[in-house]
């Protein structure tokens, strides 16, 4: 079976239809990781004998001519960030090296009882903090492109994977950028739902008010599919919104037409990328080719988009990760007398530099004399930033942006300076602050044969036109 | 400079880190530089704006209640059992670094 073209409806009507087997597309997949994964190092465990119990149940209910659900035999990977039970669950740090979850994250649980078959869980920046997967504990993701560069992160071994047909989809976490960006830099699609679209019960907490679970595919239309089976309330997660779920396999061949898009000159000022520019402005002339409308709007707080971000999901992580102690689950140091002795230890020793650097940071922006001065401005900041896109979207129907201002950067090249890191989230970071729907999908390439990413961003809960727009450019391009 | 060594000590010990010698003077000049960034936020006058907590502000929520009331929509019922049944005890203490059949075991919390 050719991996690469291998869709979602591909993969499950060739189960359905008995051409193949759950248990032979697994196969298929661990030995392209075998051959594969050395180079790129997507995967962080593997969880070979839940994936070959799943794949017996599907061929079994295939024998027996009974329906097959959505995503029967598909094989896909999930962050290391989402808790599954049984498997070890490392969010990419030390200090969680040896963590077994006794519960399944909601979106894993629903994509299994959808049919889907769990491969194992794949590399990421420690606690999803990082744009480039350096930050690992384990070790770098490469972009299957050209492995002298990253895939982008935090989800870089979810995009990487995908890239490389090593799964059919994945699941991905984005709290600043980190589905979009590396679905950009690895040329395949990433879509982060509303705020409270999909639970997060089960997902290890970065920033809560800011965390999204979404899907990393090979189509739109995958992505779709994806995300109608994970999207939707959940009494676990009190954030998950009670909002309809629309079906949006079918939403997606709604014409586009009379579509309003809007173009905010803000996300193409400096700093972008003259290649990324051209090939942005390019997919705009294909979106009006389509017969949509292109509409000038304005986001004039953008420039403050990255300081307030990195205060409020600082001080967010600071809280989150107070947890990590070395009692409940999380590894003790060795040798310790003491209580406090114990904390402190186990932490500088399960914590890398970035994480501490923002828990320093984000500890700092809420401690006392400073909470004003930093936390509650970013606060205030935040609605501001929201508010631009309440005024755009009385206008428009649809914003498209660069996903990312360069292409893939080198290994090594901003590791050493968290500022310009952090800048390579400038035109997704405030997306997630709003809480508003985005996707990226693949818009050419540069000279260098490094993938270049549309952002197309959209109401809260509309989903559907976000895909829409994406997938009838995807058919055009 | 915004961030004095003074002040790593003290955040470091708020956060339960120890850090090196290494990793303070590294922090003293990574804090500086982002909140030398941070700063331009000061160019925005907020003094009529709300804070933003959470993205779920924006819908469900009665803004004619106040405190939990507003939130109303988020809650449920308590059940007895939750809504998966608790951790089997055995299950629960199975990451734990070092535990007995009964509790999570940690060392001595007075120090004398």
């Amino acid at each position: 079976m050719d991996l690469a073209s291998l869709t979602i409806d591909a993969a499950r009507s060739a189960v359905a239809e008995r051409r193949t087997t759950a248990l032979a597309l697994v196969e298929e997949h661990y030995s392209r990781i075998q051959k594969e994964d050395g180079r790129i190092g997507a995967f962080l465990t593997l969880s070979k004998e839940r994936a070959l119990e799943q794949a017996d149940r599907i061929d079994r209910m295939a024998a027996e001519g009974k329906p097959l659900p959505q995503l029967a035999g598909v094989p896909v990977g999930i962050k290391d960030v989402m808790s599954t039970r049984g498997v070890r669950t490392t969010a990419g740090s030390r200090i969680l090296e040896n963590y077994i979850p006794p519960y399944d994250c909601t979106a894993v649980a629903r994509l299994e009882a959808a049919g889907a078959v769990v491969l194992g869980k794949m590399n990421c920046d420690e606690f999803a903090m990082g744009s480039s997967n350096e930050n690992s504990a384990y070790h770098p993701v490469r972009n299957p492109r050209d492995t002298n560069r990253v895939p982008g992160g935090s989800s870089g071994g979810s995009a990487a994977a995908v890239a490389a047909d090593m799964a059919v989809f994945t699941l991905g976490s984005d709290t600043g950028g980190s589905i979009r960006q590396p679905a950009s830099f690895c040329g395949v699609v990433g879509m982060m739902p509303t705020y409270g679209r999909v639970s997060r019960y089960g997902l290890i907490a970065f920033a809560s008010s800011l965390d999204h679970i979404g899907p990393l595919a090979k189509t739109v239309k995958d992505a779709a599919t994806v995300l109608g089976t994970i999207a939707g309330r959940d009494p676990m997660d009190a954030t998950s919104a009670d909002v309809p779920v629309p079906d949006y396999v079918t939403e997606l061949d709604r014409p586009i037409r009379g579509t309003k898009i809007g173009v905010a000159k803000e996300y193409f000022g400096e700093g972008l990328d003259d290649e990324v520019r051209q090939a942005v402005e390019a997919a705009i002339d294909k979106l009006k080719e389509l017969g949509c409308e292109i509409v000038p709007v304005s986001l004039p707080h953008t420039p403050y988009a990255i300081p307030t971000y990195y205060l409020i999901a600082t001080a967010e992580a600071s809280a989150n990760l107070a947890r990590y102690d070395g009692v409940r689950y999380s590894q003790r140091a060795r040798g310790v007398k003491t209580l406090s002795e114990m904390y402190r230890r186990s932490r500088d020793e399960g914590f890398g530099a970035e994480v501490k650097r923002r828990i320093m940071l984000g500890t700092y922006a809420l401690s006392a004399g400073y909470y004003d001065a930093y936390y509650l401005k970013a606060q205030k900041v935040r609605t501001l930033l929201t508010r631009d896109f309440d005024e755009a979207f009385d206008k428009v129907d649809a914003i498209v942006a660069p996903t990312s201002p360069t292409a893939a950067f080198r290994l090594g090249e901003k590791s050493k300076d968290p500022l310009a890191m952090y800048l390579a989230d400038i035109y997704t970071v405030t997306a997630d602050l709003a809480g508003i729907p985005g996707i990226s999908i693949p818009c050419g390439e540069t000279r260098e044969k490094l993938p270049i990413g549309l952002q197309i961003l959209g109401k809260h809960f509309d989903e559907s036109t976000v895909l829409r727009v994406a997938h009838a450019y995807e058919q055009a391009a | 400079m915004k961030v004095t060594e003074k002040d790593v000590a003290y955040v470091a010990d708020l956060a339960n880190l120890d850090l090196t010698g290494e990793e303070r003077a590294g922090m003293l000049r990574d804090l500086n530089s982002i909140l030398d960034y941070v700063d331009r936020l000061n160019d925005l006058d907020t003094s009529d704006v709300p804070p933003m907590a959470q993205v779920s502000d924006r819908y469900g929520v009665d803004v004619s209640k106040q405190g939990s009331e507003r939130f109303a929509y988020a809650s449920r019922e308590d059940i007895f059992e939750g809504l998966r049944k608790a951790l089997p005890h055995a299950e629960a203490l199975a990451n734990a670094p070092d535990a007995d059949e009964e509790f999570f075991r940690v060392p001595k919390v007075i120090e004398r």
